[in-house]
């Protein structure tokens, strides 16, 4: 079962890379290269924009969400924890590009309404695994661990955490993909990015400008989820690990 | 020494309050195992976990060598007390080390006694500390999984442990070497231990004293031996079952009713001599020794009447031998296969050690049945 995992996700990757340099053939050879690289200055700007949005908002919502579903998992938080995960919930179904024309009209144009949106969207991943993957740990850990004389304080980064890890980085690999994909709308709010050119692109019908958009966008969502992929095989311990 | 006074325990359940201790008190003393057994939901599980107090009272008192657990700090408390679940319950993120290590570190020990003792502990229990410390526990089958969470539990070498169902996960087989192992270590370490079961041979074979509990409430506190002999009423009866003397079996070796002087001779003695001495000690056979010493035949009065010679030329094989540490059930047994009145028992070098009959079996059952009226019978 684990074997099967670890091979259908190499299978993935193997089938990925191949599409990614059959794209990158054909790219080449139609002399598309030529008009996406024209915009090489934008892309490096806009690239690293784009990036920074990513790191920023993903980055806040995993601080954000990782110690809201700690605390949302505690026994002291049980009685509203159902309530606030019924919220969160609802909060998904609004489609992400009417959570940042919301803010806009709250935070106005710019990186802060940007920001804002986008780590309203990866917070519920993050928040639901943790939730979920804490309530997971067996019941029969904890108890062992309290009557081995540990602290709560000791039992949650001693046993509930590393158990519950796995889960919560499957959560946090979701919010990226999600937040990596929904990055190129922060333009149409002035939020700039690598939307910038595909969007204008769209508006020009310049297929080169357009892809000097969109291939960055690709690829980085794709590197962000091998790097995810990687980590989480990585740094998830042996013992609790299913892919290893 | 541990003390249970008065200890009580109701839940309060959306069907109405669930007493599931009711006044319990007991005592058990220092070294000894309790065994609490009875059926499920009895309150077992419950009395257990207020001793380290997973669960408050609602009202008695625990007393751990004299002093009144409940003036303590708990976690200090639980530190100083082994605790195995059923489950087991070790750290699937932790190596097995790791494991063993967790209470020590609590408590302060220097990293490198700790793993010491790690792996000196892992050795105890037969498992090669070169192989299994840098395991995870999913690495292990279940028997040793078991072992781990036992020594786990005796890392810190806390004087008393509390132990739920502990070996109630395993199959029979591993079971029964668990807790042969378990009660040798125990011989060496002198332990307090309270001890969950359900399984009344388990009790039988691990308890110094055992607790029948039924609905919270204590039926009967005794020895494994008084339990099965003298049931205190039909339930503890009942429970105990309607093989509960043979029960008693385990409870007593070969050695406690062999006669070590029963007539033995040498393969060369002379039929003369040893006719002689039957008929002065009124026995009716003689087991055959050989130069070792070790049982190979048996000789009848009967028939070295009128005969001379060697006594080897006489001997009938022995049907079967037990050793002298074998319990009644297997030396019964023995006596059942071989459909035979008598065995000869062998010390642990394989020399003889005495007879061992039937009427001296059933002797040793009636004696603690004799108890009170033991003169009069
Ligand atoms: N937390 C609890 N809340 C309510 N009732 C409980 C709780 N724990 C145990 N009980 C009840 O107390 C009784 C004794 O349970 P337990 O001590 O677990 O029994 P045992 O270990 O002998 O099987 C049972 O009737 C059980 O349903
Ligand atoms: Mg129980």
């Amino acid at each position: 079962m684990r074997h099967a995992i670890a091979q259908s996700i190499g299978l993935g990757r193997a089938a990925m890379l191949a599409v990614g340099l059959l794209a990158g053939l054909w790219v080449a050879n139609s002399g598309l290269l030529d008009q996406i690289m024209v915009y090489w200055d934008d892309i490096a700007f806009l690239s690293r924009q784009h990036m920074v949005l990513v790191a920023a908002s993903g980055g806040a919502a995993i601080l954000v969400g990782v110690p809201v579903g700690i605390w949302l998992s505690r026994p002291s938080a049980e009685r509203y924890a159902e309530t606030v995960m019924q919220v969160f919930n609802i909060g998904t179904t609004i489609p992400t590009l009417a959570v940042i024309a919301l803010s806009m009209t709250i935070l106005g144009i710019g990186f802060p309404p940007a920001f804002f949106g986008l780590f309203v969207a990866s917070l519920l991943p993050i928040v639901r695994n943790t939730y979920a993957g804490l309530l997971a740990v067996p019941s029969h850990l904890k108890e062992a661990a309290t009557g081995m004389g540990m602290t709560p304080i000791q039992i949650l980064w001693q046993v509930e955490l590393p158990n519950a890890l796995y889960v919560i980085f499957s959560g946090i690999r979701t919010a990226l993909a999600i937040n990596v994909g929904t990055t190129p709308l922060a333009f149409l709010i002035g939020g700039g990015g690598l939307g910038e050119l595909i969007f204008t692109g769209i508006d020009l019908m310049d297929t080169g400008m357009l892809l000097a958009g969109a291939v960055p966008t690709a690829m980085l969502a794709v590197l962000v989820d091998f790097l995810m992929g990687q980590a989480q095989l990585r740094l998830i311990p042996k013992g609790v690990n299913p892919l290893r | 020494m541990i003390r249970l006074e008065d200890l009580t325990k109701t839940f309060a359940t959306p069907n109405g309050l669930v007493v599931a201790a009711d006044k319990v008190n007991m005592e058990v003393p220092t070294g000894e195992i309790c065994i609490l057994l009875g059926p499920s939901g009895c309150g077992k599980t419950t009395a257990l976990k207020m001793i380290n107090r997973l669960i408050a009272p609602t009202s008695g008192r625990i007393l751990i060598n004299g002093e009144d657990t409940s003036k303590l700090n708990d976690i200090e408390l639980r530190r100083n007390i082994g605790y195995v679940i059923q489950q087991i319950g070790l750290f699937p993120n932790m190596t097995i080390e790791e494991n063993i290590c967790v209470v020590p570190k609590l408590v302060g020990w220097d990293m490198k006694k700790a793993k010491s003792r790690a792996a000196e502990l892992l050795d105890l229990v037969g498992l090669d500390p070169r192989h299994f410390l840098r395991r995870y526990p999913k690495e292990l089958s279940g028997g040793q999984q078991q072992r781990v969470g036992v020594i786990r539990a005796l890392a810190a070498d806390p004087p008393v442990m509390l132990m739920d169902e502990p070996f109630g996960a395993i199959d029979p087989i591993n079971r029964e070497i668990i807790q042969d192992e378990f009660l040798k270590m125990q011989a060496a370490l002198k332990k307090t231990i309270m001890f969950v079961s359900h399984d009344i041979d388990e009790a039988v074979k691990m308890g110094d004293k055992i607790a029948i509990f039924r609905a919270g409430k204590i039926e009967q506190y005794d020895s494994p031996d008084r339990i099965l002999a003298h049931p205190a009423n039909a339930f503890v009866a009942d429970f105990v079952g309607a093989d509960r003397t043979l029960k008693r079996l385990r409870l007593v070796t070969a050695e406690e009713v062999a006669r070590a002087d029963a007539a033995s001779a040498a393969r060369s003695a002379s039929v003369a001599d040893v006719r002689q001495s039957l008929a002065s000690s009124g026995e009716r056979i003689a087991v055959v020794i050989d130069g070792d010493h070790h049982p190979v035949g048996f000789v009848t009065a009967d028939e070295l009447q009128g005969a001379s010679g060697r006594i080897g030329d006489f001997a009938h094989p022995l049907p079967a031998s037990v050793p002298v540490r074998a319990d009644l059930r297997a030396v019964v047994s023995e006596m059942f296969a071989h459909d035979t009145m008598w065995l000869a028992c062998t010390d642990d070098n394989g020399r003889y050690a005495g007879v061992v009959t039937q009427p001296a079996v059933t002797a040793a059952l009636r004696a603690t049945y004799g108890g009170a009226n033991a003169g009069a019978a």
